[in-house]
Formats: C-alpha cells, structure tokens, sequence
C-alpha cells in the first residue's frame, strides 16, 4: 500500500446495438493515447475489443446504435438500470441512423424485399434513438463520432464535470478553414448552415456540400433553407438531401415528411432530371 | 447478450461422450454472434454460427438513391471496412455508366484501399488476434506486458488511418469517392508526411511478420476451394477476375454466373455457395495463394522466409500470418504509389447516368465483395444486391468448426469453447457487414 491510494477508477462498459461498429472503433483508433486512456479507466465490459466480460453495474456506459429488435428494447432499459452515467455515441444511438429511414417505410415490404422468410426476423417496425427509450445523460453526435469530442467526453466523466462540446453550424468551421463557399459560390446545395459541427467542416473543405452527419443545429431553420433548395428542383430531390444518417432527428425528419417521405417505389415522380456528376 | 461470458456448462448431453458447445457472444469480432456446436456420439451434428446482429436493411435503404448518394450509404454497413462498400459501389456504376477515370485517380483509389487494409488487418492481428495466442483476453490486458508489440500495431493502424484521412477526410467513413474520381485531390506534397510514415509502418509490418511466424498455431489442415479476384500483373484490389482453384473464371462484374445465396434448411440463413452448392474460402489465405506472383517483393520475400505459404493455405490459424504478409504488402505497396503519384488535371470526369446493371467485386480485408445494382432510365437504383465477404465464408466457418471439433473433445470444456471460438476469429468475420443475410435466430444466455 502507498501513503497516497490512488482513486477507484470508474468502471466503463462499451456496448452496441444497430451501428457499423464505426464509433467504438473511433476509441480504438485513439492509437496513441489509447494505452494512456484505458489506464484511466476500468473498461469492464467491450466485447468488440476483449474476452474479459461484466454484466455490470457500470459507472459509465457508452452505448452505440440505434433500438431496432424487441430485444434490443429490452436490454438498452436493463442496461440503463445497471449504469450510473450513460451516453450515446454517434448519429445511430443519438438520432436512429440511417437504419431510421425505414420509419418512412413500409416494414413488412422491407423485410420481404431482404429476407427469404421475414417472418422469422426479430425486428421493430422502426429504428430509434436511445433517447426515445430510456433516459441519456449526454450525447455525442457523428457519423462516425469525432475523436476530440470523444477525448473531450472520456476528461469530463474523470473529472465528474459536464462535456464541454460547442454547437455551432458547419458554416463557422469553413470560415475558419477559409473554405470558399459551396453553396454560394458553385451553388451545390449543402446543410452546413443547418447542421452541427463536429467534422471541421470536412465534405465543403473536399469540394462536396455538408449532408448532415452530426445532426440538425439546435434552433437551425432548416425549413427556410429546404425551400431554397427547391428553386429548381423537385420537392424529392430536396427530401433526399435530408435523407441521410441524421434524417430522423427534427427538423429533418418533418422536411424529410412533407418532402414525400423515402420512396421504395423508384418508378414515382422521385425527380425530373437523370442523375448526372462530375465536371459536367 | 452484453455482460455474460456465454460460456455455459453442458447440459443435456451424456458426459464424456455428448459434447454442446454454446458462445452467447463471440467476443473480439466485429459485430454480434454466437456459436452453437453439438457432437452426439463423437460426431458433430450441428455446427452453426448464428448472427444476433440486428437487421439494417441496406438493400431497400438504397432504393431510390443516385449513384453518389448510395457510395455515402452503403460505407455504412461497415465501420471497419467502409472504403471497401465504396470501391466496390462505384466501380459498379463506373462499368454501367462507361466512365474511364485518370490513371492517377485509379492509382489513388488503390492507395485508399492500402490505407483500409493497413488499418484493419493491423486491428485485427494486433488487437482482436494475437491476444488468443499470446494468452490474454484482450490487448489492453496484453499491454500490461507486452507493451511494445501493442504499440507496435497502433502505429501501424495509425498509418493507415493517416492514408484515409489524408485521401477521404478522415479514417472512417470517408467522403471523398465520387462517381468519376474523387471530390478533391491531394497534392504531392500533402503526402510527403505519409510517405516518411510508411517508411516506418514497412519496418513495422515487417517485424509484424517475425512476430507471428512464431506463434504455436493448432495443426488443423483441409484443403479448401479457394475464390479471389485475380489480375495479371497486381496483388487485386480493385480490379481482375473471379477466379477459383478449381477453375471458375469469370469477369469481375458476373459472381453470380457461379455463386448464389442459398437459404439454408432449418434455418433462415442465406449463405452464398456455389451453383452446385460448393463452400468455399475468401480472403488473405485464398489472395495470396491465388495471387503468389503478384505480392510486392518485400512481402514475397517475407513470405518465403517464414516458409509458411503451403500452411496458409491449408490451416486457417495461419490466416494470421497471411494477413500479416499483406500488411507488409499494403505499406510497402502504399509506399511505392506515393512516389509515382503525380496529381490529376481533374479530380473526377463527368457522367451521365444510363440505365442497366451495375455490377463489380473488389477485394475487401475479409475477402471479395460483390454489389448488384439495378439502375433506372433516370439514374436511380431501383434493386440492390450486396454480397459480403463474411456471408461467403459462414459456410467455411461452420464446415471447419465441424472438422475441428473432434480435435478439442478431450480437452476440458471451457478451454475447447475457447478453442472454437479463436477457430471463428481467424476468418476476421465482419458480423455487421454479413447480417442482411446471415442466421438471424436469437440465441441467448441468460
């Protein structure tokens, strides 16, 4: 024993439910501090990463993906019981993901058009937040989520303080970066001014227009800003702009709605112009 | 079921004769699934990796889209391997659209690739592999003692991270591949940094390659069918054909001329064999085998001085090894493209959209996957098939757990679970990518 006992480290567990893994990976891809921030903590339970297993109770428990099966019901509210602080890592737990497109779909056809016997698949009708079933204690936004706000996240739990994570628009990391506009100057639509930072601004910085990993902005007018994307083009052409990984979160998922919803019928009025890239 | 070890004590069976083997959830992977083997009488009678993955549903998200959005969504069906979706996406629409790319943003897309294979195999031989034979339950616990080794492969995954980031934004799901090229190109002397990196990751992998070749592997031999895509004159990425080692040979864009998915008898498993119901391997051991004459020679090199070639292809727990020799192949190749890297004139080219199929196969970590898009007269895919390299290999899996099996009854139970569980984690399955089609029954502990 040493005069000066260290403090209990807090004991973490890392789970998933529907997700690409993608986040969690993001902690693994701390390379060179890993070593340094699993010292800090007692990771407990990360099957992803290690044999080692715990059922809980968790001081701290990072959850990534979406609640998409009953079972998946079941255990995100179990899990919540057994953690003292839980957090959602990445657009999946925090806004449904991209699996959330099938909330404007028709479940039974989507199962059928995948599944030789759907009947056998254990799965809602709708993939949702975590946030819509058991109480969040904090979020982290991301398709995948960004590392400084991971580190960020992993320093305010040690310290037992709140994440200190700015909200602003992708729109004032390009100022930043000095990225010339691309929605003003090459006119391609981008949800910069709409959405929240996170990326550095990184689609606009590669020539492309922001599409909204990190989520619609708080108080963003998105609205305004889908009704100038429709000059010149056709109400779904706009609707899949917001259609992405972050649809499910409003105000994009009643810009997604009044846009027509997400076709699985290809042969409907979808737009008036063949799809067409590059230079041209 | 997250928290429980899902290494349960035999139940039903006779001791000493029946053996049930049950992992709840096969750790060190990426995704969720478990394992259910039973012998009755010293003879296995069902071997079965079950997926518990929830379904995501990606060929119906894809209805409807444009060829560029459809790169952005099917990236996410895997975070570990998004670069690999991307590849095979957009050579599929490039080959319907007749869209001839620069050679330099050909030789950048492979580079990406490099970047993807350097991250992921250095994932899975340093953080999800080797801790099963060096005795530790994960590598942060194997950290404690081996410090350096782990070290060692977090600064090789950073090189390749550092490759995705630099070519698409950042490592996972990257965002600059576009239908004709990229939406921006690096300068030269943007990877002057990577090019001094790679140096250092070369020497790394290298060492990577000694370390392995001295881990005490199960002596487990088959001879299986091995299926890659193959090409002249490069180790394959992007580009080649299908060919097997008894004789398929087909263009990249026809996998289905020789494969299909089957639904599997009492289950509803949808695993990929071929027309007359042959299982077959993809991935490192079967690239290499299929390809020996096209591994940089740095990595041909290495490969013949650990005198393993023959084993790679016959024990899957060399797989290792084999994905070690391609770590050195991928740094040393990533190298190599850098120096002949000049920038392009343009980024991408322009396109227009014609209907038909869209079809292509590239060569991701775990092996060859297959895209299928049906596009419509206004450039929108209207169906969509996506064939991942982990739902090809489920039936290779189960057979070898068959196979091996017999080997570990002696063995005391807890110690044989593992032992068959170390079996799956050597195909480097990707349970996320595999569940659209993969044994979707629940079976837990409780």
């Amino acid at each position: 024993m040493t005069a000066t006992a260290a403090p209990a480290r807090l004991t973490v567990g890392i789970v998933k439910f529907a997700s690409c893994d993608g986040c969690q990976l993001s902690l693994l891809d701390l390379e060179d501090e890993l070593l340094d921030v699993v010292r800090k903590f007692d990771i407990v339970e990360f099957p992803e990463a290690s044999t080692s297993r715990s059922p809980g109770p968790y001081d701290v428990l990072l959850v990534e993906g979406a609640i998409s099966t009953e079972d998946q019901r079941r255990e995100i509210t179990e899990l919540r019981s057994k953690a003292k602080t839980l957090v959602t890592i990445g657009a999946c737990a925090s806004y449904g993901g991209i699996q959330a497109l099938r909330n404007w779909m028709d479940h039974d056809a989507v199962r059928a058009a995948v599944y030789a016997h759907p009947e056998y698949i254990d799965s809602l009708a709708t993939a949702t937040p975590v946030r819509e079933h058991v109480k969040v204690d904090a979020e982290l936004h991301g398709c995948p989520i960004n590392q400084d706000q991971l580190r960020e996240l992993l320093a305010s739990v040690a310290l037992g303080r709140r994440p200190q994570i700015r909200e602003e628009a992708v729109c004032l990391d390009c100022k930043r970066r000095g990225n010339v506009c691309v929605l003003v100057a090459s006119g391609m639509p981008c949800l910069g001014p709409v959405t929240q930072s996170g990326c550095g601004a990184l689609c606009p910085t590669f020539g492309r227009g922001c599409y909204g990993c990190f989520g619609p902005k708080e108080l963003a007018n998105a609205r305004s800003l889908a009704d100038s994307f429709l000059v010149g083009r056709e109400p779904a052409d706009v609707g899949r702009l917001f259609a992405g990984f972050t649809a499910y979160a409003e105000p994009f998922r009643s810009i997604v709605t009044e846009m027509g919803g997400i076709r699985m019928d290809p042969t409907g009025p979808a737009s008036a112009r063949p799809a067409r890239g590059g230079n041209a | 079921m997250h928290g429980t070890t899902g290494i349960e004590a035999p139940g039903g069976p006779r001791p000493g004769i029946d053996h049930d083997f049950n992992v709840a959830y096969i750790t060190r992977v990426e995704g969720e699934g478990s394992l259910r083997l039973r012998v009755r009488d010293g003879g296995v009678v069902e071997a079965r990796l079950s997926i518990f993955e929830a379904p995501r549903y990606f060929e119906s998200l894809v209805v409807g889209r444009t060829p560029d959005e459809v790169i952005d969504i099917v990236s996410r069906i895997c975070g570990i391997c998004p670069v690999a979706y991307q590849m095979s996406a957009v050579h599929g629409f490039e080959h319907l659209f007749g869209v001839e790319v620069d050679p330099q943003v050909r030789a950048l897309r492979r580079l990406l690739y490099c970047g993807e294979w350097i991250q992921s195999h250095a994932l899975h031989i340093y953080l999800l592999h080797a801790p099963d034979f060096l005795g530790y339950p994960s590598a942060i616990a194997m950290a404690a003692d081996h410090k350096a080794v782990v070290a060692r492969g977090l600064a090789i995954k950073k090189v390749g991270n550092q490759i995705l980031s630099t070519l698409g934004g950042r490592a996972i799901h990257p965002i600059s591949v576009r239908v004709g090229g990229f939406s921006k190109v690096p300068r030269r002397d943007a990877l002057d940094d990577l090019r001094r990196a790679l140096d250092d990751a070369v020497a790394g992998a290298e060492e990577t390659v000694r370390m392995v070749a001295g881990f005490d592997v199960p002596d487990y031999h088959r001879e299986p069918k091995l299926v890659s895509l193959v090409h002249p004159t490069e180790y394959p990425y992007n580009h080649g054909r299908i060919k097997s080692s008894d004789g398929v040979d087909l263009p990249v864009d026809r996998w289905d001329d020789a494969f299909e998915e089957i639904h599997v008898e009492g289950t509803n498993a949808l695993q990929a064999r071929t027309h007359d119901g042959g299982v077959y391997l993809l991935g490192p051991a079967a690239r290499m085998t299929l390809s020996p004459g096209s591994l940089h020679p740095m990595a041909a090199e290495a490969l013949t001085r650990t005198g393993l070639a023959d084993v790679i292809r016959t024990n899957i727990y060399w797989s290792i090894a084999a994905r070690a020799i391609e770590l050195l192949h991928a740094c040393a190749e990533a190298r190599d493209l850098i120096d002949g890297y000049r920038r392009p004139a343009e980024p991408k080219v322009a396109w227009t959209a014609r209907p038909g199929r869209a079809a292509w196969a590239t060569e991701a970590p775990r092996g060859l996957l297959f895209h299928r898009y049906e596009v419509d007269d206004r450039g929108f895919v209207s169906a969509a098939q996506i064939v991942p390299p982990t739902s090809q290999n489920q039936a290779a899996i189960e057979s070898d757990l068959a196979g091996f099996a017999p080997s570990v009854l002696d063995l005391p139970h807890e110690e044989a679970t593992l032992r068959l569980e170390q079996l799956i984690r050597s195909y480097d399955p990707c349970i996320s990518c595999a569940t659209h089609f993969l044994d979707l029954r629940v079976e837990r502990s409780t």
